[in-house]
């Protein structure tokens, strides 16, 4: 049976350094959907076992108040990795994010170890969820096969740095770099039915460029968003919340096809727009959406 | 665990402690400092020393600047002194006596 927590909301995704205690005591105030606790690139080679011993600790003894712990380890070309797949299962993290992943093999791989630390740690087997971040062509190429690979995987992201380096571009801040993976990396994720997020924007003096960025991701299909400022939050999740027009307009739809499907009725309209049962998924999603982000008070 | 040569563990950042082991000289010799000793300097004491138990470190001696660390960063550092003055950074007990 699949994880309870594989589908749940997962709109922002805010970057934290492990190397940094004032960092990680406390960032559910900003009231992210995910935090993730980076071992990796934010953490100085020399730094890598004290990262540790803080993330162990504030797993075990910080109350992030519902918020989600995703832990981004070491890649597998690092001596880093095995151990930090330890300490995060130990600390009871509840999704690891792997680094670097370039096929399916590497989500095995890191599946094969997590299980491993599963049964070391008394923890429940199954029971630590995994995520895969794209940050190359090949791996964006095989983007399908990482979102088949695994029953714990929720997802993949896409980072946006390494892949455009892979790519022999830059971030232009037009998004102009980024729009075939995104595309081939939604599809994907779509198809294999697991979420799919997008990469970080950094240039925290240009929100509305930021602010436009989430809407055209939204527009994309993505979940959500890989984030490093708690400044980003709320504009991720004001555009990934249905709006109350959105909602009634859901809730309608839903009722209509119900009740218009008993009396034999396929196409008809709501508000002057065209329905038939192709609408329905969607709208029933959009109250889904509502329901997770806490902003719907409706019975359907 | 003996403390088998210096090593130390973190910054002097706030909410963050720096920690030093040293070889002893067959006991603990704990030296705190901290902004807020007046409130605080026997919990962190306390907790240090706690943590060093728990390690079966008996011999070493500890300085640590506090600069308003939480419990479990001040442990977090103390360990990873220990363990780095041990040149031991896997295989790591975790949830055994690091916990």
């Amino acid at each position: 049976m699949s994880h309870p927590n594989k589908k749940r909301l997962r709109r922002s995704m805010m970057f934290l350094n492990c190397q940094k205690p004032g960092l990680i005591k406390d960032p559910y105030i900003y009231k992210p959907d995910s935090i993730m606790l980076d071992l990796e690139d934010a953490v100085a080679e020399n730094q890598k076992d004290a990262a540790r011993y803080s993330l162990y600790h504030a797993l075990q003894e910080i109350d992030y108040r519902g918020v989600e712990r995703v832990v981004r380890i070491n890649g597998l070309d690092t001596p880093h990795w095995k151990e930090d797949i330890r300490v995060c299962v130990a600390g009871g993290a509840d999704t690891i994010r792997i680094a670097k992943t370039e096929c399916a093999r590497d989500v095995h791989t890191v599946e094969e170890h997590v299980l491993a630390a599963e049964k070391e740690f008394g923890r429940p087997e199954g029971s630590t969820l995994l995520m895969a971040a794209l940050e190359s062509c090949k791996g964006v190429l095989h983007a399908l096969e990482v979102c088949e690979s695994s029953d714990r995987l929720i997802g993949i992201a896409l980072s946006g740095g390494d892949y455009t380096k892979d790519l022999q571009t830059v971030i232009t801040g037009t998004g102009v770099e980024l729009q075939g993976a995104r595309q081939q990396m939604i599809i994907a994720a779509r198809a294999a039915g697991v979420q799919c997020w997008d990469t970080v924007f950094t240039n925290l003096d240009a929100m509305d460029v930021f602010e436009e960025e989430v809407k055209m991701i939204k527009m994309m299909g993505f979940d959500g968003k890989s984030l490093v400022n708690p400044r980003q939050i709320d504009i991720v999740h004001k555009i990934f919340t249905p709006s109350q027009k959105e909602i009634i307009f859901a809730e309608k739809v839903v009722r209509e096809i119900e009740e218009k499907k008993a009396q034999g009725i396929g196409v008809f309209t709501v508000d002057g727009k065209m329905i038939d049962i192709a609408f329905y998924d969607g709208a029933k999603r959009t109250i889904a959406l509502a329901k997770a982000s806490g902003v719907y008070e409706g019975d359907l | 665990m003996e403390i088998r040569k210096a090593a130390m563990a973190g910054t002097l950042e706030s909410s963050d402690a720096q920690v030093t082991v040293e070889p002893g000289q067959g006991r603990i010799d704990l030296n705190i400092e901290s902004s807020v000793i007046h409130q605080f300097g026997r919990q962190i004491r306390a907790t240090v020393l706690e943590t060093l138990k728990r390690l079966e470190v008996s011999d070493a001696k500890v300085t640590v600047v506090d600069k308003g660390a939480l419990d479990c960063t001040l442990k977090a550092r103390v360990e990873c002194a220990v363990y780095r003055s041990n040149e031991i950074t896997e295989n790591l007990p975790w949830g055994g006596v690091i916990r």
